[in-house]
């Protein structure tokens, strides 16, 4: 017997490797992670992905451009008003169109509440990764808010599908204007209780500050975008850099900090909550009288060419890159993912740490699985 | 720099280069064999700078398959796109730049796994989405033979 029994502590090169997805709760998705591991030291991670790729990039070469604004929804859920605004801004820009005004700001509005949202399911799913699972019940109670303003305006809650080339399909809702302050003011109020549930702990602050170091450097080279890039420093805001709708028009900063770990990455979400506030504050009252949507021809055909507009989703750029021979279906469409871009840093920020900041890293990274995969 | 400076600087770095001013973004029609040495230059030199590869897309020409880099400067907040493409259909190959830009790394395989385009010096191409028994599907000439995508 006494042979049998092996004294694993001495072999110093046994990698142990364990399997984590697809279906963990922590991975948000059908995310597969293989992690070697070093007694509780992570050596290496390799993300497994495609269990949900559904092929949207072959799927938008056989169908017409209004179309494909409806497989947008599907890619990152919880931006999906941002990425169908994406589609419908490269049309236009193709078209050369010019929008009114209205349009522009309630796309701006509509973007900002969908950004709020996002990142209060974040918040909400974040804080129960690390075992908080208050965080759940108050972030799925405010966002509900968000999505009942939503629901009254485009009748849909999560897929909205409410931009078509040209303006938005309906007219804002008469309580629209009344609902949205209404929820400012309330989530003002609220916000606050985040920071004394989550922001303050010791415990969070114990697991999430020094962990999952991502320098500036790395982030530009690994090309890590929206408010993960943001924590460390990397000044990536599409809103700022290339502005589109509203954006020219009103004042925000963009939220940098510069540690680069989990609590930074933390810090840098709520902070944007609290700005995303402050645009819609400027924009709700004055929201231009006009037309809500431009009248387009009923067979939509891009001018042969290519057409790229990247737009700042809740988890940083997305671009749409369509190429066009003329015809009313994309000769091509490459949609640059933020999440997918972001995925691949994973490995490179969680060596070195234990297998529990994992779950922590991969969190405060913000993944949205059909995102990648699309 | 704006279109023309960056079109002369191009310019400066290799006289044989094929500019064309796009719609949107300068672009520069780059030679399979000078892809890897000017990607380098453009992200060294001080005044390009272009250390941030926000977008990499294989394309399928219907002849050709070839790749289109999108650059921008962090600094200078220049963007510049780079296209190169090939004839050879059974063994298409670039020279990978996922150690100039490491997002490249990730964007390669996607590239190899949907259109087959091998990237030589690649640390690790193997496919991404789909398993080894599918074909490419993003090519114009992929049979899709359980039919989910019908044209």
């Amino acid at each position: 017997m006494e042979e049998k029994v092996k004294d694993i502590t001495s072999d110093e090169q046994q990698e142990y490797v364990i399997n984590m997805g697809p279906q963990h709760p922590s991975t948000h998705g059908v995310l597969r992670l293989v992690v070697s591991l070093k007694g509780e030291i992570v050596k290496n991670i390799e993300p497994h992905i495609g269990y949900i790729h559904r092929g949207i990039e072959k799927m938008c070469e056989s169908i017409t451009y209004p179309q494909i604004i409806h497989l947008t929804d599907r890619m990152d859920y919880l931006s999906a008003h941002i990425n169908n605004e994406a589609v419908c801004l490269n049309v236009e820009k193709a078209l050369e169109m010019d929008i009114p005004d209205r349009i522009k700001v309630i796309r701006t509005i509509m973007s900002e509440l969908t950004r709020i949202q996002s990142h209060q399911l974040w918040w909400a799913s974040f804080g129960m990764d690390l075992g908080g699972l208050t965080c759940f019940f108050y972030g799925l109670r405010d966002r509900e808010k968000i999505l009942d303003i939503f629901e009254e305006t485009c009748g849909g809650r999560m897929l909205v599908s409410y931009n078509c080339p040209g303006g938005v399909m309906y007219d804002i809702h008469p309580n629209f204007q009344k609902r949205v302050k209404e929820f400012i003011k309330y989530f003002r109020k609220i916000l606050p209780e985040y920071d004394q549930l989550l922001s303050g702990n010791v415990i969070f602050h114990e697991r999430s500050k020094g962990i999952g170091k991502l320098s500036l450097e790395d982030a530009i080279s690994y090309g890590v975008t929206g408010p993960s890039g943001r924590a460390s420093g990397f000044s990536c805001d599409v809103r700022k850099h290339e502005p589109y709708s509203a954006y020219d028009r009103i004042i925000f900063k963009e939220i940098l900090h510069t540690e680069g770990d989990t609590f930074s990455r933390y810090i840098t979400r709520i902070d944007e909550m609290w700005e995303s506030m402050n645009i819609i504050e400027q924009l709700i009252d004055n929201i231009p009288e006009g037309p809500y949507s431009v009248k387009m021809k009923p067979v939509i055909k891009l001018p042969e060419g290519e057409y790229y507009q990247r737009v700042e989703t809740a988890r940083g750029e997305l671009g749409v890159y369509i190429i066009s021979d003329g015809n009313k279906n994309p000769y091509r469409v490459k949609f640059r993912s933020p999440n997918f871009v972001n995925l691949s840093v994973f490995n490179h920020i969680t060596k070195g740490f234990k297998i529990a900041d994992l779950v922590a890293i991969g969190g405060s990274l913000d993944l949205v699985i059909p995102d990648i995969d699309r | 720099m704006d279109k023309i400076q960056l079109g002369e600087f191009i310019k400066s770095i290799d006289q044989d280069l094929e500019i064309k001013e796009g719609k949107q973004y300068l672009e520069v029609i780059v030679p399979a064999l000078k892809l890897y040495s000017l990607a380098k230059q453009l992200r060294d030199k001080k005044e390009a700078q272009f250390d941030y590869l926000f977008c990499l897309s294989g394309v399928d020409y219907g002849q050709d398959l070839g790749v289109v880099y999108h650059l921008r400067s962090t600094i200078y907040d220049h963007v510049i796109v780079l296209k190169t493409r090939t004839a050879d259909r059974e063994n298409p190959k670039f020279d990978s730049v996922s150690d100039i830009w490491k997002t490249a790394d990730f964007h390669e395989r996607e590239a190899f796994d949907l259109l087959g385009i091998r990237f030589a010096n690649h640390p690790d191409l193997r496919r991404l989405f789909l398993d080894s028994s599918w074909g490419f599907p993003l090519r114009k000439d992929y049979v899709d033979d359980i039919n989910i995508v019908t044209k």
